[in-house]
């Protein structure tokens, strides 16, 4: 698993690379965290086009991930995800709280 | 519907083995050629019963034995896995969406769910420290 954090304008934006599940959770929550943590920004976007997979537990770290930026008052959007990371997020209901663009 | 081709894997209950499991699966089922689709959703429904067997029966001490077995039939997979673990008290609750023992990190608690929206049919039995998953896929 691969994290790259760019900016456009003054949108924060975290691409994913690789494979979300259990054996990479918790590397990914710390660097996401410390990214909107330590960022000034108006956004945060997911930039998923090559994040190959994920399962339930990427749920987990993607929910986790919202509410912190959401204390922070900063809008979360996704972008790009495969097929396969679609479904999950449609059928998890994650879609209901993160804007697809 | 007759069995065409089997495997057995047995793996330890350590999180980077969740993709090879799911690799494996996938590279199995590749012989009956579903679509990239369901191929996928096999994945994704594997990685969910092996990260319940590491997180839940085993506790993620990343120690302890996981057993999968799969048939191939021409029209689907059938894919057991089993762990040794501390088992499910109620399956009923266990399965409902949002439902989580862990108190650690931050589980979803949509395990069962993910794997019943991506296969045909999810069966679970747990007793005598014996926990089997059954998932099967149609082509």
């Amino acid at each position: 698993m691969e994290l790259f954090i760019e900016f456009e304008g003054r949108k924060l934006v975290l691409r994913l690379v690789g494979e979300l599940d259990e054996h990479s959770a918790e590397f990914v929550k710390r660097r996401l965290d410390a990214a909107i943590s330590e960022n000034n920004f108006d956004a945060v976007i997911l930039e998923l086009s090559r994040l190959t997979f994920m399962d339930s537990t990427g749920i987990g770290v993607i929910i986790g991930r919202y509410k912190l930026a959401r204390k922070l008052n900063k809008s979360v959007y996704v972008r790009n995800p495969s097929q396969t990371v679609d479904k999950i997020f449609r059928m998890s209901g994650l879609y209901e709280i993160i804007t697809k663009i | 519907m007759s069995v065409i081709n089997s495997m057995k894997l047995n793996i330890e209950a350590k999180s980077q083995n969740e993709s090879f499991a799911r690799s494996v699966i996938a590279s199995f089922f590749v012989q009956i050629n579903p679509t990239l689709e369901q191929i996928e959703d096999l994945k994704t429904a594997v990685s969910e019963a092996v990260t319940n067997c590491i997180v839940h029966a085993y506790g993620g001490s990343q120690s302890g034995a996981i057993d999968i077995s799969c048939d191939l039939s021409e029209n689907n997979i059938e894919i057991r896995i089993t762990d040794y673990g501390k088992g499910i008290e109620d399956i009923g609750k266990a399965m409902q969406p949002f439902f989580t023992t862990g108190t650690e990190g931050e589980r979803s608690g949509m395990g069962f769910t993910v794997m019943q929206a991506f296969c045909d049919k999810v069966n679970v039995t747990s007793q005598n420290g014996q926990t089997t998953v059954t998932l099967t896929k149609n082509i």
